[in-house]
């Protein structure tokens, strides 16, 4: 645990000084207003942002798992990011500005909700099978998406929302994100109910639980958490699914435990991710969805092919 | 209704349908110039959709699963990469981009070859397991969009702009050279899909029952994955993405005749595509009068049937 | 004849048929019993070319399992398997059909539909032809299904538990046609079977096999004895004879 927070202290350390602009300790201690601009307008913000979304989603991840009852559960195979999209486009097109927040949150939970449901009742034989079907669950929503948005002429700009990137993060633009701490916080109070819930109906009810009021909870703090990210970022494929999955491979189930790992890892992950966004074709930015997708997609690909439980 | 009188009602619909696609508003001074851009675009509505109906449909039997199709592996973003690749190392006015006869031929063997070396992969394995196949297909698919999406932003505007066009790729604008190219392809596959009815009937029965009555479940899975990976990526190549079509049609077709039998319902789903096809052209044409695309609204259309069958709790 | 020889398979690491020796003749009904997880499924499915073994070989008819043409070789050996349920629905006659597939490959001609009927006939079936399977009892599909067997028309006929959650008079119904197919239609049957009253009663020759390997094997009364049960099932036996029938009591 101290070695993870140290190299997360180290490596966020490393990312306030990579950029275009130059950015030295000096200038900063010197107390240069140019620095001190950059560092407060540009920098911090990205680096809380990339801190809190990589905790944030990859606990939503965590959660979604948890009430699924499936490991390859995740807001980006349930539908979650799509719907919460679709939300954006609908404020969008209706209310003239993207400032409804409350559409784009209760489409998220709405669409989380009834996926849940969904998979609840019918019987499935095999694993893999839920992320499969909620991946095509979030294509037909995004299909209803793009429709909307071929009409009405917004698709280009729902097609620069969607491919996450830190780049344009300043001051004044991210701090819903902080909407993960109370989260992630609740999520923890709440853990012992939660992996309740994630033994199943039968066994939640027998002890005594209200198995609809966790579940409501767990729909929300995922869809509200993913929601968020999406809005701000953009989409982080498979980073909700592939932290969870590790932390459990080599720490067990102890969701307790298991909250603040995922959380630190998550963040590690997508600084480690942005770094090298950054670096890779220095002084551009790559969007970071790109490195994410290789990364993560591969790890998701490795960790469905060494799964024999369901074969 | 017999599902014999079904079959020949779909036949007299499509028929119809066909001949007012070619024939409405033909004058004796413009019969040539219309013809001449009617028949080929009619023939890449009926061949694509006949191979997308017949290739989703043995695909459902083999996974054993009705709400799945071949197109959800991927095929779709690996064409756009594609393209994509071959503009940014090329050109954008090299022969392999521009060339209709080149570019079809590259995109297709790389959206077949991704197929067989996925499947080989797959077969490779000591637990075989179809649907994990899918999603590692899927998710190539999700990487495969995001490499492109990254490629796409290195491009000048212009040379984006002419890969747009090519990447929207619709019913309007099919190429006219392609077409007779594709239809040996297409024909080919299909006929060859439908000759393996007999052993598809039994493989209704699952994989252990058709085994013991004589079918060769291995090599029949093998079979019918290569060739409706062709017929998807044929198709694809085109007439543009349609990921949802294929549920639609052949779950159209299961909702319409009784027969369980493959003989049966791959003529009904082939005949439903037509039907569909033409009839959303239309729509597209007169009632949206082009403010939507017929991809588009067939994936609405399709996306929605999907949840309508997860609801039901028809997933087997 | 079959004939199975030193045939293995593991699975992660643990045996589950572990050199397994055994002989299916002609004329008679051979059931494998043993406690769960013995390996009786397992090794009548390797003895069908269902799943592949690690080592041993199948014979049948002379020929090895593995050079047989898979479509030849339905139509010397039929096998069912446990817990059937499909997707599409059928009705009786449609899947009794199927079990002429590997002759007609789809086409019936008047000699399948004969063969269609008597095998109806057979199960006394004709009546329930045109119903669906979901709408028939357990018994009734499970008699659906042995007419598919029946009707495939083989030597050699594999039966996985087909006597598995039915009640007392469908289970003598399956039992008396097993036993008239092994000594009528001098077919060799293999069956999987829990129920040991049945197996003593009902068939020629035992299999008793335990953590994947044959414990005991010959005619009924060399495997139905107190001791030789005693140790395959870590349970107190007694074996009464009523009515010539070696009958097992069990209860402690």
């Amino acid at each position: 645990m101290k070695k993870l927070l140290l190299s997360l202290a180290v490596l966020s350390t490393a990312s306030l000084f990579v950029g275009a602009a130059n950015l030295n300790l000096q200038q900063i201690l010197n107390g240069d207003p140019l620095a001190l601009e950059i560092l407060f307008s540009s920098r911090l913000p990205r680096l809380l942002a990339i801190l809190l979304a990589g905790a944030g989603l990859s606990i939503a991840g965590l959660v979604m798992q948890q009430i699924s009852l499936n490991r390859f559960a995740a807001p980006s195979t349930t539908g979650t990011i799509e719907c919460a999209m679709l939300g954006y486009v609908i404020s969008l097109v209706f209310f003239g500005e993207f400032s409804q927040l409350w559409l784009v949150f209760s489409s998220a939970i709405i669409g989380t909700l009834g996926f849940i449901y969904l998979i609840q009742r019918i019987p499935f034989k095999n694993v893999v099978f839920v992320p499969l079907i909620g991946i095509v669950f979030g294509n037909v929503v995004e299909a209803i998406t793009t429709f909307i948005a071929y009409k009405y002429d917004v698709l280009q700009s729902l097609n620069t929302w969607t491919v996450a990137n830190f780049s344009h993060i300043l001051r004044g633009d991210f701090e819903l994100l902080f909407i993960a701490v109370p989260m992630v916080l609740l999520t923890y109070v709440f853990a012992t109910w939660i992996s309740a819930a994630a033994m199943g109906k039968e066994f939640a009810i027998n002890l005594g639980l209200n198995y609809q009021q966790i579940l409501i909870l767990g729909v929300l703090l995922v869809a509200i958490m993913s929601a968020s990210v999406v809005m701000i970022v953009g989409q982080l494929p498979f980073l909700g699914l592939v932290v969870p999955n590790l932390v459990s491979l080599y720490y067990g189930d102890n969701l307790k435990r298991n909250i603040p790992l995922t959380a630190i890892y998550g963040a590690l992950l997508v600084l480690c991710c942005d770094l090298i966004s950054r670096l890779i074709i220095f002084p551009y930015d790559m969007p970071i969805a790109i490195v994410m997708s290789i990364l993560a997609g591969g790890v998701f690909i490795i960790l469905l092919l060494r799964d024999r439980t369901y074969a | 209704m017999p599902d014999s009188a079904r079959l020949l009602v779909l036949l007299a619909f499509s028929l119809g349908l066909v001949i007012l696609t070619v024939a409405l508003g033909l004058t004796a001074d413009n019969y040539a110039y219309f013809l001449s851009k009617r028949i080929p675009r009619l023939l890449a509505i009926i061949l694509a959709g006949v191979a997308i109906a017949q290739a989703s449909f043995v695909f459902q039997t083999i996974t054993q699963n009705r709400i799945l199709t071949p197109s959800i592996m991927g095929f779709d973003a690996l064409y756009v990469t594609t393209q994509v690749l071959l503009v940014l190392m090329f050109g954008s006015l090299s022969h392999l981009v521009v060339n209709p006869y080149i570019n079809f031929v590259i995109a297709t063997t790389s959206m077949v070859a991704f197929a067989v070396i996925l499947y080989r992969f797959y077969f490779n394995r000591p637990h075989r397991n179809l649907i994990t196949l899918l999603l590692v297909g899927l998710v190539f698919g999700q990487l495969f969009a995001s490499i492109s999406s990254f490629l796409s932003l290195l491009m000048d505007p212009t040379t984006f702009a002419m890969v747009q066009a090519k990447l929207f790729a619709s019913f309007n604008n099919v190429q006219t050279d392609l077409v007779y190219l594709c239809s040996p392809v297409l024909i080919g596959v299909s006929l060859l899909l439908f000759r393996l009815h007999p052993s598809l009937d039994v493989l209704l029965l699952d994989q252990d029952n058709a085994t013991s009555l004589g079918v060769d479940v291995a090599k029949l899975t093998h079979q019918i994955f290569i060739l409706s990976a062709i017929a998807i990526a044929v198709a694809t190549a085109l007439v543009g993405p349609i990921m949802f079509f294929g549920l639609l049609v052949t779950n159209l077709s299961r909702a319409l005749l009784q027969s369980y039998q493959h003989k049966v319902q791959l003529q009904g789903s082939a005949l439903i595509a037509i039907c569909s096809l033409l009839a959303g052209q239309w729509i597209v044409e007169n009632v949206f009068t082009f403010a939507t695309t017929l991809s588009v609204l067939f994936n609405l259309l399709g996306g929605s049937y999907f949840i309508y069958l997860l609801i039901r709790n028809r997933v087997a | 004849m079959i004939q199975v020889n030193q045939l293995s398979k593991c699975y992660q690491g643990k045996k589950v048929v572990d050199g397994a020796q055994a002989q299916f003749e002609r004329g008679k009904v051979t059931a494998i019993i043993g406690p769960n997880g013995a390996g009786k499924s397992t090794l009548l499915a390797m003895a069908a070319r269902l799943t592949s073994r690690d080592s041993g070989n199948v014979i049948i008819d002379g020929k090895e399992i593995a050079q047989w043409n898979t479509g030849q070789l339905a139509k010397r050996l039929a096998v069912l398997r446990q817990a059937n349920s499909f997707a599409m629905r059928f009705t009786v006659q449609e899947l009794v059909a199927f079990g002429r597939f590997p002759y007609s490959k789809g086409r019936l001609t008047d000699r399948d539909n004969q063969v269609i009927h008597s095998a109806l006939a057979y199960l006394d079936l004709v009546e329930l032809k045109d119903k669906y399977l979901d709408e028939l009892s357990g018994g009734q599909r499970q008699m659906a299904f042995i007419a598919m067997v029946l009707a495939q028309d083989t030597d050699y006929v594999y039966l996985d538990e087909p006597l598995n959650n039915l009640d007392i008079k469908h289970s003598l119904q399956i039992m008396q046609v097993i036993q008239k197919m092994a000594h009528e239609m001098q077919k060799a049957v293999v069956i999987v079977i829990h129920d040991i009253n049945f197996a003593s009663c009902y068939c020629d020759t035992i299999l008793a096999l335990k953590h994947g390997k044959v414990v005991a094997s010959g005619a009924v009364d060399e495997v139905i004895q107190g001791p030789v049960l005693s140790s395959i099932y870590e349970t107190p036996f007694e074996i009464l004879t009523v009515k010539g029938k070696r009958i097992c009591s069990y209860m402690v």
